[in-house]
């Protein structure tokens, strides 16, 4: 039992840092154009270099 | 978050170190950012692939002066950021060029639709319901699955440490929803959820302390979720159709130009008063209501009469806002704006009209109304039978709190959204915007269809009708002339020409007179003229049979008669051909003369027509097949239509319409195609069954639930099956209406 005083918190972190993730996304406006975005990601114009 | 919008929108304007320093390089900078050039918003209604994204954005980024673009897919907008100077009207061009259409939107409207700050707001608190759930969830299971003693209290402390912030933070759109009609004296659905909520927690919490066998942490935080799930989906839907009609709204960029000593100034169409000069220029939109000062023009009225026939104007002839001057440059004095315009007259019409509609009353505020007492009589029942039997206070609060929960409107916070949803994307895919949330449920109960004519089966864009009656000569020469003019008529003459292969004869000494037509001189010599009636020449005006017509006045010929007919619009005639293969009973009612509209009504098949009608007698007609029983759809675009769409049971205008016409209705039509309306009967009738169904479905999980648990036999893990299950259930249930 005494891993439960591991796993519970290390759980609770791990799910925390996805709502954190979730948060970031949000704040930084990445559902504004999801359509638009998911065919950027296919677009080869800045694959060398990043857009300046 | 708007601070960082703006920083987002505009980009440093000082580019060079020693600008900081310089005093006026802040207000130069503020400048810059309020200047014309600084952001330009560009629709961009065909943008469609990943494609379409480069093409338009290296083509816009090339152009001197801008220094970025970039495409909104979802939205099809562009959103330019450009040297101050440069106008939507040096992009559109180049947009053109790029093989797209483009209209320029008025950013000032839009500024609220690009940042939803609720939806983000119901996001976020989604997302830490989320969470919260799955972690509550985890901990649950292993409490399900026969954790004892001090395991079991820890783990239920650590899920209430979760959950009790959550509810706080989550449920508080319910929370305030609820107190907001609690303190009107009202219910609504939020009123059963907030109870449920708060005494489910204090029931868990109560049982946690005093180290209990059953806590509905789990139970409480997946309630908020689905709940929260529920309210998104409604928001988002009715977000999108609230930026789409923004983004129509947007479109008419309200400018008038101003004469003021002399001098021409673009201002607001709000900031004219009566008694300003305003130079109405051809093809523009008349701005205000007011009398012709000077010039001579011809005025399309159809927007607000349904007139097909332009009319003439000259100094003296009164003109309506709405209006579209047609030939000739015209000065006005402005005699009311804004507000006390022609729309005033019509407001009245509408403001009755919407009256005698009545409160339609939705499926969901139906379950509601039944739903709400049941379940706080169930609990309350639950708790005095337990109570008044074991008189024990702490055992019946338990199973009333799990009545609430089993009972709480889960399912049927989803049954309706989900559905909304899935159906408004639809229709939105096929071109259609449905405005009102219970436009759907009314859309699935049209018996009788009223149809303007101008504008809505027309395009009111006329098309030459009888270019065969003459010789290929004369056809040429009225081309010749018709080249003169940008008059609507003059433009579809050439083009039928062209289309028949004629080649416009070379007119020398062409000019326009405004007002009238076109006058020149043939290859021959001879003084000719196309345009109206008596100006031309033409002795008898009847030979044109009442239809709209041109006339080519020849010196010393008789006078000859181009006819034109209003071009119909795309899907019109497969649209009518449906609606009376289902059995729906069809009307025609338009403001212009007999005899185009019952060429229109033979055209269709449509028996039941009225040519002439005021808006009072469309109101009128609405009314009498209301008083028959019959549950009407009107579609119609212009201002005459306005209070005939709001009398209606529900109602249908193209995007074209006025604003005025476009607000009055509650589904806009964003095409060309009148098509997309008979998909929308069809797709609005299922989706009613499936609400319908949806809310069965709910309640069949009831009817087994709630028996059990006024037995106190529901545990926290029965509770959180039979709440998951249903909400999955009525989310496929409302996917079934498909893409």
């Amino acid at each position: 039992m005494q891993i439960l005083s591991w796993l519970i918190p290390i759980s609770l972190g791990l799910g925390g840092l996805g709502l954190l993730a979730f948060v970031w996304t949000l704040k930084t406006r990445q559902y504004d154009d999801p359509e638009g975005d998911a065919r950027r990601i296919l677009n080869p114009d800045w694959d060398d270099r990043p857009k300046p | 978050m708007a601070l960082s919008l703006d920083a987002a929108a505009t980009p440093a304007a000082s580019a060079c170190p020693a600008c900081v320093a310089a005093p006026a390089a802040e207000a130069m900078a503020r400048a810059a950012r309020a200047g014309e050039g600084a952001r330009i918003l560009l629709s961009v209604p065909q943008a469609h692939c990943g494609a379409c994204i480069s093409t338009l954005e290296q083509g816009l980024e090339a152009l001197p002066g801008v220094r970025s673009a970039r495409l909104n897919l979802t939205l099809k907008r562009i959103a330019v950021d450009a040297d101050p100077g440069l106008t939507a009207a040096d992009l559109i061009p180049e947009v053109r060029r790029l093989g797209y259409a483009a209209h320029e939107l008025d950013a000032g409207m839009l500024a609220g639709t690009d940042t939803d700050p609720t939806g983000r707001d119901l996001l976020m608190r989604l997302a830490v319901a989320g969470f919260a759930m799955m972690n509550v969830m985890l901990l649950s299971v292993a409490v399900w699955s026969g954790a004892e003693a001090a395991t079991r209290d820890l783990f239920h402390w650590i899920s209430g440490a979760i959950a009790l912030p959550t509810v706080v933070f989550a449920g508080q759109p319910f929370f305030r929803s609820a107190w907001g009609v609690l303190r009107q004296g009202r219910a609504n659905m939020d009123v059963p959820i907030s109870i449920a909520l708060i005494l489910a927690s204090g029931v868990s919490l109560y049982e946690t302390i005093h180290s209990g066998r059953h806590a509905y942490f789990d139970a409480t935080v997946m309630l908020a979720f689905f709940l929260l799930v529920g309210r998104y989906l409604d928001h988002r839907t009715r977000a999108a159709a609230r930026s789409a009609a923004q983004e129509l709204a947007a479109l008419e960029v309200p400018r008038a130009l101003k004469l003021e000593g002399g001098t021409e100034q673009l201002v607001p169409v709000a900031a004219l008063v009566p008694g300003d000069r305003v130079r109405v220029l051809p093809g523009a939109r008349v701005p205000a209501d007011g009398i012709v000062a000077e010039g001579t023009s011809e005025i399309d009225r159809a927007l607000l009469t349904g007139e097909s026939l332009p009319a003439f104007a000259g100094p003296g002839t009164a003109l309506a806002a709405g209006e579209v001057n047609l030939t000739g440059a015209l000065v006005m004095t402005v005699t009311a704006a804004g507000r006390d315009t022609a729309l005033s007259r019509i407001a009245e019409l509408v403001a009755v009209a919407e009256a005698g509609r009545g409160r339609f009353r939705s499926i969901s505020d139906r379950a509601v109304r039944f739903y709400t007492p049941f379940v706080h009589a169930t609990a309350f029942l639950t708790f005095l039978g337990w109570f008044w039997s074991t008189s024990d206070l702490r055992l019946s609060l338990n199973i009333a709190a799990a009545v609430l929960i089993i009972t709480c409107p889960c399912a049927l916070g989803l049954a309706v959204p989900a559905v909304m949803t899935s159906a408004s994307g639809r229709l939105f895919r096929r071109g259609l915007l449905i405005k009102d949330g219970t436009a759907l449920e009314r859309l699935a109960e049209v018996d009788a269809v009223v149809f303007d004519k101008t504008g809505t089966l027309t395009l009111g864009r006329p098309e030459a009708a009888n270019l065969g009656a003459h010789p290929a000569g004369a056809v040429a020469l009225a081309a010749g002339l018709a080249r003169g003019s940008g008059h609507p008529l003059a433009r579809a003459l050439i083009e039928a020409a062209e289309a028949a292969g004629i080649v416009p004869a070379a007119v020398a000494d062409l000019h326009e007179v405004p007002g009238y037509g076109v006058e020149g001189r043939a290859p021959d010599g001879r003084r000719v003229r196309f345009g109206r009636a008596a100006w031309a020449g033409a002795a008898d005006e009847g030979a044109a049979g009442g239809l709209t017509a041109a006339w080519l006045g020849v010196e010393g010929e008789a006078a000859r008669a181009f006819t034109f007919t209003d071009r119909l619009r795309p899907g019109a005639e497969e649209l009518v051909a449906t609606l009376r293969a289902r059995g729906l009973r069809l009307a025609l009612v338009s403001g212009d003369a007999e005899a185009p509209v019952r060429g229109l009504a033979d055209r269709l098949g449509i028996d039941d027509w009225q040519a002439g009608a005021l808006p009072a007698d469309k109101v009128a007609r609405v009314a009498a097949l209301k008083a028959q029983g019959r549950r009407v759809l009107m579609v119609g675009d212009g201002l005459n239509d306005t209070a005939a769409l709001a009398a209606a049971h529900v109602s249908i205008s193209p995007a074209s319409a006025l604003d005025a016409a476009r607000t009055a209705a509650d589904v806009v039509l964003t095409g060309t195609s009148l098509a997309p309306v008979a998909e929308a009967l069809a797709t609005a009738r299922r989706a009613v069954g499936l609400m319908r169904g949806n809310i069965v479905i709910s309640n069949l999980y009831n009817l087994v639930a709630v028996p059990v648990a006024i037995l106190g036999f529901a545990t926290p893990l029965a509770a959180a099956i039979a709440m998951s299950t249903s909400s999955i259930t009525v989310t496929l249930n409302a996917l079934r209406l498909g893409r």
